[in-house]
């Protein structure tokens, strides 16, 4: 069988979607949304350079260069606000983030 | 041969943000606590001359290799958000003082935010389009967060982060989707390309992304807890030159790159815009936090700038540019209002606390009278004549369901925004007010005068540039 453009599609909008549900499913912890969305920006990855190898362009290369610097850059403030929020709250479970509702 | 005078011309406020924002952290990193109260003069002083600097080109150029291209449609934007990214950024020395937070890390994020601006509205490409998107959603995480001893203020920046890197993962998957299906990522070969159902599909999921950028239903989860939670000056700056430059770039998208295919997205608009009045303006109505009631506020007003996108490139993007122009100017100016309301031990957030304001500061009460008709739009002030412009752009494209839903919406909204006047002028003062510092009063007056008076004078000279700027996206 040959590895086709639409195999690298399945497995990516797969991670999509895992990740896109992942955050919403789970009731847990913080730490776990952030891997969620990894795996959102990995997916993306994978369609990009997908494309690119299919389509013969290389912007998709450069892409997904961009977003794996971003993905870092998303990671380190995250992890920083999850810091700043812990040192308040004492607490990093998803249930007691409702200081505020309405 | 590359032609550099023409190249910095077009990204030159661009270029100047990030050298400053790139020269602040060196001099911060010297001079260390004596560079805080400096560092907002330095920054907001920064942005006007940024802004001048985008007029200096106002035409457009290209730069980058097709990366870059401005025209006069999203110069005219760049000049509004970074003056009101400036004035922010003035009028927020004396909060920070006070609650003992004022540090130039503030400013170099303001400048940084704003050097995002700058680069999604110039974007003529999806990589900048992406960069520049979370140049300016990375910078106003940390923002929101910028209280970092309250638990509110964390709570706010938590929230947003983890909403908006999941809107930035959407917008990026269907740029990626975009991307596969039309062979490029440049506006000008997209908009060229043969509309597959791929790249349809790209196109909603950019448009989920965008509309969390401009806080529009039903992605506008975010916004009510981020205004009550942040600090006071952080929400001013978020509600006034992020919304121009977000709003702005979201018109430009879907007019460069899908313009042909109007057809496929006018609906989907529509009903965005018609959800955001919707919730917006029912929601404010039982709302006690006046800044989470401008929130609300926000995404009611975000819901009638949608109609002006959902009409067209044609007939849409003039009385865009004249509806948020006028919107920002009221909205930064009520929130300046809210700073400049302050009382023993902390600032005036419950609406109930604006209490006999006409009595005790009677200037002010005005003034913000003043500002909140405007953003209602009754008619003798600034924001009537920008909804009456978003109003007969929608009845002119034939979206008769929408702008009647802006109708009611319209009406609806007068109820909360009557509420603050009436509690304003009539009610018992309930403590004295504390006198507040000069900036912030200044500007409240200056965005009232504007939305009073001053607009009568340029008004038709404002619709005249929003025209002609609207011209440049045909070009």
């Amino acid at each position: 069988m040959d590895l086709g453009l639409s195999h690298f599609l399945a497995v990516s909008a797969a991670l999509f979607t895992i990740g896109v549900v992942g955050i919403f499913v789970n009731r847990k912890n913080i730490i776990v949304i952030l891997m969620a969305i990894e795996l959102i920006l990995l997916s993306v990855n994978l369609n990009l350079i997908a494309f690119a190898v299919f389509s013969g362009t290389i912007a998709g290369q450069v892409f997904a260069m961009l977003v794996l610097t971003v993905a870092a850059a998303e990671a380190a403030v995250g992890l920083a606000i999850l810091v700043v929020y812990f040192r308040n709250r004492g607490d990093i479970s998803v249930e007691n983030v409702d200081l505020m509702k309405g | 041969m590359i032609d550099f005078t023409a190249m910095i011309l077009t990204v030159g406020p661009e270029l100047w943000l990030v050298a400053i924002a790139l020269i602040g952290v060196l001099v911060g990193a010297t001079l260390k606590d004596r560079f805080n109260s400096v560092s907002i003069k330095f920054g907001a002083l920064a942005l006007f001359a940024a802004a001048a600097f985008s007029l200096m080109n106002y035409e457009g150029g290209e730069a980058f290799n097709g990366l870059v291209r401005t025209n006069t449609f999203v110069n005219f934007a760049k000049f509004v958000s970074y003056v009101l990214a400036g004035f922010a950024l003035l009028t927020s020395e004396g909060f920070l003082k006070r609650h003992g937070t004022i540090r130039y890390e503030y400013s170099l994020l303001i400048l940084l935010a704003s050097f995002g601006m700058g680069m999604i509205l110039s974007a003529a490409d999806l990589m900048t389009l992406y960069m520049g998107v979370e140049t300016l959603s990375l910078s106003s995480y940390v923002l929101a967060a910028f209280h970092r001893d309250s638990a509110k203020a964390s709570e706010a920046g938590l929230k947003y982060f983890v909403l908006g890197a999941l809107a930035s993962g959407m917008l990026l998957y269907g740029a990626s989707l975009v991307y596969g299906f039309s062979g490029s990522t440049e506006y000008a070969v997209i908009a060229a390309a043969d509309p597959s159902i791929g790249m349809m599909f790209g196109m909603v999921l950019m448009i989920v992304g965008l509309a969390f950028k401009v806080s529009a239903a039903p992605m506008h989860i975010w916004t009510p807890d981020v205004y009550e939670g942040a600090p006071t000056p952080v929400v001013a700056f978020f509600a006034s030159a992020p919304k121009m430059a977000s709003m702005v770039v979201f018109a430009n998208v879907m007019f460069t790159m899908f313009g042909d295919v109007i057809d496929q997205w006018q609906l989907i608009i529509c009903i965005i815009a018609g959800l955001s009045m919707i919730v917006g303006s029912l929601g404010a109505l039982t709302q006690t936090n006046i800044k989470r009631l401008l929130g609300y506020s926000s995404i009611a007003n975000m819901g009638y700038a949608l109609v002006a996108v959902a009409a067209g490139p044609e007939l849409g993007a003039g009385p865009l540019l004249v509806f948020l122009t006028l919107y920002v100017i009221a909205s930064l100016g009520l929130f300046m209002g809210v700073l400049a309301m302050r009382r023993k031990g902390g600032m005036v957030e419950g609406i109930n606390e604006l209490g006999g304001l006409m009595r005790k500061r009677p200037v002010l009460a005005i003034a913000l009278s003043i500002l909140i008709f405007s953003m209602a739009g009754l008619p003798p002030f600034g924001g009537f004549f920008g909804k009456w412009e978003v109003l007969s752009a929608g009845v002119e494209a034939g979206l008769m369901p929408v702008v009647i839903i802006l109708v009611l919406a319209s009406v609806v909204s007068l109820g909360y925004y009557l509420r603050l006047i009436k509690i304003m002028w009539f009610d018992e003062p309930t403590e004295r007010f504390e006198a507040v510092d000069g900036p912030v009063t200044i500007t409240v007056l200056l965005a009232a005068l504007i939305a009073g008076i001053l607009f009568l004078f340029f008004i038709s000279a404002l619709s005249g540039w929003a025209g002609t700027a609207a011209l440049g996206l045909a070009g």
